[in-house]
């Protein structure tokens, strides 16, 4: 059965795991725009990075049959410079006709600071301005909760529909405001700081699939490529039904990103 | 929504040894704290026991219950990002 993993950073890991995850029935990913892990130096710094997301990693990915798509933007680690945010929000437009590119991301906040929310509400605008889907970061840990219900509170000062945001990295604590609020909601399945397979079940169990993908976010941190075939056999092995399954990880994807007009899944 | 699929035997089954391990994870990790022999208290350490109170609950929920023992429940912005990390619990100063 085919899979989606909707979230990941392929730029940060090997050719050996584009082979497994195609191995494992992966047809077609998304990458979102994010920290490296250090501070760029310069906005050309990112302009690199999105020639990077636009034109290298499609053709890597491609040599394993899986669609590479991205999302662009200054992810919320790199936004408490607002002057140098701009400046990399002013490149964004170039990009953003490339037919690869499916919206603004993964924009959001991190530690909930004023810079980091005027750097969103930019982005948000935007979003509006380019007609464009957005995928949300929120915060780790302990700065989760508050972030999140401060980005609703921003999107909804918009004209940003919220069945074309995706809020993402949501765990048992926020995950029924998310989709109370009409958004589409993501949990991401970490080893130690989101959601196991076993508790991303679990919400599944509680909340039900509608408007719920999940993701590995694979990055250079601890992280599996192969997360969301890991969920899938938890959620198998429990009983749950094929169709439930395909729902999360493959129809419910396909169905937010389609709203892109070109995100293509084989 | 989707139902639970296993009964409760199935589901302490095939989960009771991976959090009986777990349990003892966290008792060592607490008797490792301990053998460092230093009285200063950290925030960490005290939200854990908190966390751990909450598992004596009887009542569904507790994984969400925990999550929101663990955040930082204040609602305004913060005037700077000093870090970019984030350490698990909520830390005094917030």
């Amino acid at each position: 059965m085919p899979y989606i993993d909707p979230h990941i950073h392929m730029v940060s890991r090997t050719t050996d795991d584009y082979q497994r995850m195609a191995q494992a029935g992966c047809v077609a990913i998304t990458e979102p725009a994010f920290w490296a892990g250090f501070d760029r130096s310069s906005p050309q710094g990112f302009y690199d990075y999105f020639r990077q997301l636009t034109e290298t990693e499609p053709k890597r990915a491609a040599q394993y049959g899986i669609n590479h798509h991205c999302w662009l933007c200054i992810n919320p680690k790199e936004a408490e410079d607002v002057g140098f945010a701009r400046e990399v929000i002013s490149i964004i437009p170039s990009f953003i006709e490339c037919e690869t590119v499916l919206g603004i991301g993964e924009i959001g906040l991190n530690k909930n600071s004023k810079n980091e929310l005027i750097i969103l509400e930019e982005q948000l605008a935007l979003a509006e301005e380019l007609n464009q889907l957005v995928l949300v970061h929120t915060p780790h840990l302990e700065d989760k909760l508050k972030g999140t219900l401060l980005i609703m509170d921003a999107i909804q000062n918009t004209s940003l529909k919220p069945d074309r945001i995706l809020i993402d990295h949501v765990e048992e604590h926020t995950v029924r405001a998310v989709l109370d609020r009409g958004f589409w909601a993501g949990m991401t399945l970490y080893p130690d700081s989101k959601c196991t397979p076993q508790r991303a079940a679990d919400i599944i169990e509680m909340h039900g699939c509608e408007r719920l993908w999940m993701n590995s976010a694979g990055d250079w941190g601890p992280s599996d490529p192969l997360a969301v075939p890991k969920c899938r056999l938890e959620l198998a092995s429990r009983g749950h039904t094929q169709e439930l399954i395909e729902t999360v990880s493959f129809e419910n994807p396909k169905t937010f990103l389609s709203q892109s007009g070109k995100f293509i899944v084989d | 929504m989707a139902k639970d699929a296993l009964s409760k035997k199935e589901v302490i089954d095939r989960y009771f040894l991976e959090h009986r391990a777990k349990v003892l994870d966290i008792a060592a990790f607490l008797d490792r704290v301990d053998r460092c022999h230093e009285d200063d208290d950290d925030f960490r350490i005290e939200a854990l026991r908190s966390c751990i109170g909450e598992l004596l609950s009887t009542t569904e929920g507790r994984a969400e219950r925990i999550l929101l023992l663990l955040s930082d429940q204040t609602t305004e912005p913060i005037d700077q990002a000093g870090t970019k990390g984030a350490s698990g619990a909520v830390p005094p100063t917030t």
